[in-house]
């Protein structure tokens, strides 16, 4: 006999999946219809605003991509803004003198070099990962800032710029196709490979994961350097939407990457997490951005705003998590 | 009687200078059930990690179905047919039943992604012939009561051991009901033509169960009595040592 045995304890089952799975949606369909009513004559819901948000968050989404893989392992990537900075700052160097596709491939490289390097530490030496990035995150804050002793530098390299930003292809802007397919990939290696399987287990519980024959240290490494990756790519598509990198870039995303994965229905503390809930949870944080700069909030009460926000959806999406 | 599914000759563990285990032999054959008892700190959780591949032992020799085998991790037991479910169940909290009966051993389809039909129908099957009463294979493990995880744990194992399967106290967290049911299962257990040795702390469960009881003190073996022809009197004092005096 396979079938239920009590019902209180489907009853549960179902009210707990329902409330985890659907929390970021409602959130993020609310939070569109109180735009869209109260900024009905602002350009709120005109298609390019719409699409200015979407072409906004796209390095937050990539990056939050990485955190969705970190936090499912149970571990957490504090780095990643300083890892934006470096790639960026590393491709626009490589670009003004060896071309594109060095450029590409040095920032995309610096990325996963710090990634390879939290992870080592976390995996090899084993310190705990959030004092690994939070030291290597203010680690390369300076590297960053000493690169280019503070200056900005421009990226005109047309095809860089329209590869990574202002292009398009049939129409549709090149940044939302990283998008789409970066959530595409990350989605399908999460959920359907025996990888994504191991991320969720290790995090769950890491002596099972162990002791079924998994290597925990090499899924760790593996996500923190996938987290790097990300987050190396999310610097090409700033140097390339703004065609310029500087060390500030990347440096307050931190917050919204997480707040953008944890109210996507991602654990902090591993075991479950979802790709495309860290896409809705993104554009939640990007919409809420938008809307209350339209809104003609200042920027002290834009953030106070966004913090209390922030605060309500992580309290609920955590909720009936956390017992 | 057939051939001995495992056999353990002058099992020898040092951890530096500390003898764990000395001069342990024991053979498990086929269909049968071995109980392993002793008292706290005689050397069961050493044994039950020589025997899953996770300690190699210093010294004597570890026979599968006659052949010699070394072992340095658990994934090597696990090769060699041999199964153990933890005490603490090793089981992902987060994860359905089906992605932990294959965990670590996730069958892919001819795309290389993970084959979750497969992997659900092997574990409805499985639950069903073990008589594990779980809402669905895709029920979420927290939300299962102890019993039912202990279930899983051991369909689990039953599942990919082809030689041995190894319980270490299978309902020490359990209630009376759930303990009766989990004896059941592991009785069924037998038919399934595997040696499974079984550690426990209570004697009841030992008796009712076993074919045969392995005595262990202080790292050594006191001594091997089938279940029929012991009683308990004897086997506490084969436990305490007073047999000995």
């Amino acid at each position: 006999m396979t079938s239920a045995n009590t019902g209180t304890e489907v009853g549960s089952f179902a009210s707990r999946f329902n409330l985890q799975q659907y929390v970021v949606y409602l959130g993020f369909l609310a939070i569109f219809l109180f735009f869209a009513f109260m900024l009905r004559d602002s350009g709120f819901l005109t298609v390019r605003n719409l699409s200015n948000i979407v072409l906004q968050t796209a390095p937050v989404t990539i990056m939050a991509i990485g955190l969705v893989f970190v936090m499912s392992a149970g571990e957490i990537d504090l780095s990643i803004g300083s890892i934006v900075a470096v790639s960026a700052l590393t491709a626009a160097v490589t670009i003004a003198s060896y071309g594109m596709a060095a450029g590409i491939v040095a920032g995309l490289g610096a990325g996963i070099l710090i990634g390879l390097i939290n992870g080592a530490l976390v995996a090899y030496v084993r310190l705990p990962s959030f004092l690994v990035t939070l030291a290597t995150m203010g680690l390369f804050a300076g590297v960053s800032r000493s690169m280019t002793d503070l200056r900005s530098i421009s990226v005109t390299n047309e095809a860089f710029t329209g590869f990574f930003g202002s292009g398009s292809l049939l129409g549709v802007p090149s940044l939302i196709w990283w998008t789409v397919i970066a959530i595409a990939v990350g989605h399908l290696i999460y959920r359907e490979t025996r990888f994504g399987a191991h991320v969720l287990a290790t995090g769950d519980n890491a002596r099972a994961a162990s002791v079924s024959g998994i290597s925990v240290p090499k899924i760790r490494l593996a996500v923190l350097t996938i987290s790097g990756g990300l987050a190396g790519l999310a610097g090409l598509l700033y140097a390339g939407r703004l065609q310029a990198a500087k060390y500030t870039l990347g440096e307050t995303d931190l917050m919204t990457v997480i707040a953008a994965v944890i109210v996507g229905g991602t654990l902090l503390n591993g075991g479950k997490g979802s790709i495309v809930g860290a896409l809705v949870g993104s554009l939640m944080m990007g919409m809420l951005n938008n809307g209350l700069i339209l809104m003609g909030l200042s920027v002290s009460d834009q953030m106070i705003v966004r913090g209390l926000i922030i605060l309500t959806a992580v309290a609920v999406s955590l909720r009936d998590k956390s017992r | 009687m057939s051939a001995p599914i495992l056999q353990l000759q002058d099992i020898r563990k040092n951890f530096g200078g500390l003898t764990a285990i000395e001069n342990f032999s024991l053979e498990v054959f086929p269909g049968e059930i071995v109980a392993l008892v002793g008292d706290n700190g005689a050397g069961k959780s050493t044994l039950v990690k020589i025997i899953s591949g996770v300690h190699p032992p210093s010294s004597g020799t570890i026979t599968i179905e006659g052949k010699p085998v070394t072992m340095s991790n658990a994934t090597m037991g696990r090769a060699h047919g041999i199964e153990v479910v933890y005490q603490d169940l090793a089981l992902a909290d987060q994860q359905t039943v089906y992605m932990n009966m294959f965990l670590g051993r996730e069958p892919l389809n001819r795309f290389g992604l993970l084959d979750r039909r497969r992997m659900i129908d092997e574990t409805e099957k499985l639950v069903k012939e073990l008589d594990v009463r779980i809402p669905s294979a895709h029920a979420t493990i927290r939300d299962l009561s102890g019993g039912q995880r202990q279930g899983v744990a051991i369909a689990r194992a039953t599942h990919w051991a082809s030689k041995l399967i190894l319980l270490d106290e299978p309902t020490a967290a359990l209630g009376v009901a759930e303990t009766a049911k989990v004896e059941a299962i592991v009785q069924s257990l037998e038919q399934r033509n595997v040696g499974i040795l079984i550690i426990s702390h209570s004697l009841d469960q030992v008796f009712k169960l076993s074919d045969r009881i392995c005595v262990l003190r202080r790292g050594k073996q006191i001594g091997v009595r089938e279940t029929k022809k012991t009683d308990k009197n004897e086997i506490i004092a084969m436990i305490t040592g007073l047999q000995q005096q």
